[in-house]
């Protein structure tokens, strides 16, 4: 792309992945050879119909799936020769994801949740909870730490489940479909938040159907039968996302 | 992420489902009590029956006359001699001290050891200083006797040979006996009156304890020849107690005894005889026989209830790790490695089955305490260790293999699971 140093490897390098389900006459064939990279500090919105292949690439960018042929760097290492417990530090260090389901875990409050990657991670007690403290209070939910899951509204389960993600710093947080069990006022606050830290130079992939929740992201992926068909740039990597820009002119 | 930071998440996973905990730790805990409990009652019983027969004597055998109405003493146990026709005879001679003296030949007995003739006078009244006790059985015979029957003293002294031959009027009393005559007092040494007759107390019998309805402690024993002649008379023998030389020799002692008294008392061939023997060793053999297949019963009883036990600890295992494979693809996804969430499940299943089964193992041994159905439980061991090491086994398996199956899988695959 432009004007990236040669020595920093993009956040993310995606090369000729494909991605079958099944097999005979079951199969199907989700993705069908993507290549793409997404710089740091980048905002990206990938759209497409259902059944296009969405979640299924971003399963594999986090890490959470393999890809059946093609290779995936994450900040330059290939997630495609990590073992089970080098995977299980990286999406503990690099990645957060934050699923549509929100998958908090049930009877556990807030707090506990946020806590959860950094407990994997190593940290001790209470650092650990400075900064889940910090993250829920960066996504409005200061008030809400005792609370567990089924307590809280689907809004407030998702900004638990982004202040998860967030927790741990990492250099990429993925989002499918982070406001698509949301109401009108839950996804501004969301999207409020995603552009908070996209200011703040965070990399951000998010999956949305919705052009009015893509409008906030610098670049627009479209996604047609598992292939990339359209990559529309709508702000620099570097500057502000599109909605804050207007603020910070 | 270390084990004690894993032992947090397992107490913190049991105490997000108390409901589910309590129950799984319930069932196991049942099971455990109820294979100590029911293992402790068959060896209660079991050791309470070879006691009662012990408490009769060892190696020994009782003849008794096959004439009399009923021979009058023993421990009210009789069994039928090999030979088949018991009808009344005209020649039928009863027991006498002779015929035990001939037991007592070593060169046609060598198997016996002691013979001590017996007799026994039913309900006799005893008194001393105004106290007064029917003593339910008083017994005429031989020191030998003490040893042959299993009635050691607890304090003062046998009666001795010499006793006998002078007919000193002397008796070792019962626990019973010296409890309602004397009370506290100590009886050694006292004087008694029994039927009538001056008895002098020579010794307390150790405690007995209650042998079937009736009870071992309400007895007198003295000199043979001091209670025939002031009570009983000198008529046939009640009873001969023979001792054989070793528990090997009873058999041969039994043979013995056989041919001497067939040959004393004139019986041949066909003709039935006019005695009955009664083999100890025999009577413990079938005994012991039938306890065998009564225990191998309770143990599969046990075993049974192990299994259910079992069966059912595994199934709340399996039901809780697939219930809690989404659980685990989220841990997965926010970076558990496989061995924190292996360790969770393992720490989460060792806590459940080591509680319940150490409650288990409380009840168990606390019931046992008290009698049930009439028996004292006596605790075994390994029955413990079985019934916690089986239930922890099972709790560990069913906890830990599915658990480490889930955390193998792909964290979308995990997530995906309904
Ligand atoms: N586990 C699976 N097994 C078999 N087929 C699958 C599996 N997951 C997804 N697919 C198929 O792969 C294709 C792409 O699915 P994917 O979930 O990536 O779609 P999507 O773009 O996220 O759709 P949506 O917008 O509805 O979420 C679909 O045809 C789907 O049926
Ligand atoms: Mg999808």
């Amino acid at each position: 792309m432009s004007g990236r140093p040669e020595d920093v490897p993009p956040v993310l390098d995606v090369r000729a992945v494909t991605k079958a389900y099944g097999r005979g006459d079951a199969l199907v064939r989700a993705l069908r050879g993507v290549s793409l990279t997404v710089d740091r500090g980048d905002y990206v919105a990938v759209m497409g119909a259902s059944g296009s292949g969405k979640s299924t690439l971003m399963n594999i960018l986090g890490c959470l799936d393999v890809p059946s042929t093609g290779r995936y760097l994450v900040d330059g290492t290939d997630a495609g020769a990590l073992d089970e417990r080098q995977l299980s530090i990286l999406r503990n260090r690099k990645i957060g994801f934050v699923f549509q389901s929100f998958n908090l875990i049930p009877r556990m409050t807030a707090l506990a949740n946020v806590e959860l990657p950094l407990a994997y991670g190593g940290l001790k007690a209470g650092e650990r909870r400075r900064r889940a403290l910090a993250a829920l209070s960066l996504v409005g939910l200061a008030d809400r730490t005792r609370h567990e899951p089924n307590e809280l509204s689907g809004g407030q389960q998702q900004r638990v489940a982004i202040a998860r993600a967030l927790v741990t710093a990492p250099a990429l947080l993925l989002a499918d479909e982070p406001t698509g069990n949301l109401d009108s006022a839950s996804t501004r606050d969301v999207l409020n938040i995603l552009d908070q830290l996209s200011m703040a130079g965070r990399t951000i992939v998010m999956i949305t159907h919705e052009d009015d929740v893509a409008g906030h992201a610098k670049r627009i992926l479209r996604l047609v039968d598992g292939q990339v068909v359209e990559d529309r740039r709508r702000s620099p990597v570097a500057g502000p996302p599109p909605k804050l820009a207007g603020v910070t002119a | 992420m270390n084990a004690l930071e894993v032992l947090r998440f397992a107490v913190r996973g049991l105490a997000a489902n108390k409901m589910r905990s309590g129950l799984t730790t319930l069932g196991i805990l049942i099971g455990v009590a109820a294979v100590i409990l029911l293992v402790a009652v068959g060896e209660g019983s079991s050791q309470a029956i070879t006691q009662n027969i012990q408490r009769l004597g060892a190696n020994t055998l009782t003849i008794s006359s096959n004439t009399m109405g009923g021979g009058g003493g023993g421990g009210g146990v009789r069994m039928a001699a090999p030979q088949q026709d018991s009808g009344p005879r005209t020649q039928a001679k009863g027991l006498t001290v002779a015929d035990a003296r001939a037991l007592a030949d070593k060169t046609g007995a060598p198997s016996v050891r002691t013979v001590s003739p017996v007799v026994a006078a039913q309900s006799q009244a005893a008194v001393y200083e105004g106290a007064g006790h029917t003593i339910q059985q008083l017994i005429g015979t031989y020191p030998a006797y003490f040893d042959a029957s299993n009635k050691p003293v607890a304090s003062g002294s046998y009666f001795t040979n010499d006793d006998v031959l002078a007919a000193r009027k002397v008796v070792v009393i019962g626990r019973t006996v010296a409890e309602n005559l004397f009370g506290t007092l100590d009886p050694i040494g006292k004087r008694i009156t029994i039927g009538g007759v001056p008895f002098t107390v020579a010794g307390v019998l150790k405690e007995a304890g209650s042998a079937g309805f009736q009870d071992a402690d309400d007895v007198a024993i003295a000199p043979l020849p001091a209670v025939q002649q002031s009570l009983t008379g000198f008529g046939p023998l009640g009873q001969v107690i023979v001792q054989a030389t070793s528990a090997e020799t009873v058999d041969a002692a039994e043979s013995e005894v056989t041919s001497i008294l067939n040959a004393r008392h004139g019986i041949s061939g066909m003709a039935a005889a006019d005695y009955r023997v009664f083999n100890q060793a025999a009577l413990q053999e079938t005994v012991s026989a039938a306890m065998g297949t009564f225990t191998v019963l309770l143990g599969a009883v046990a075993a049974i209830s192990l299994l259910v036990g079992g069966i059912g600890i595994t199934n709340i295992m399996l039901v809780t790790v697939t219930e809690r494979t989404r659980e685990i693809g989220i841990r997965k996804a926010v970076g558990a490695p496989r061995g924190a969430i292996l360790g969770q499940f393992l720490a989460e299943a060792t806590m459940l089955s080591l509680v319940g089964g150490l409650l288990g193992v409380a009840v168990g041994v606390l019931g046992s305490q008290f009698t049930i159905a009439g028996v004292q439980p006596v605790l075994v061991p390994g029955s413990i260790v079985l019934a916690l090491g089986v239930s922890v086994a099972i709790g560990l398996f069913f906890g830990g293999y599915p658990a480490g199956r889930a955390a193998k899988l792909r964290p979308i695959e995990a997530l995906r699971h309904e």
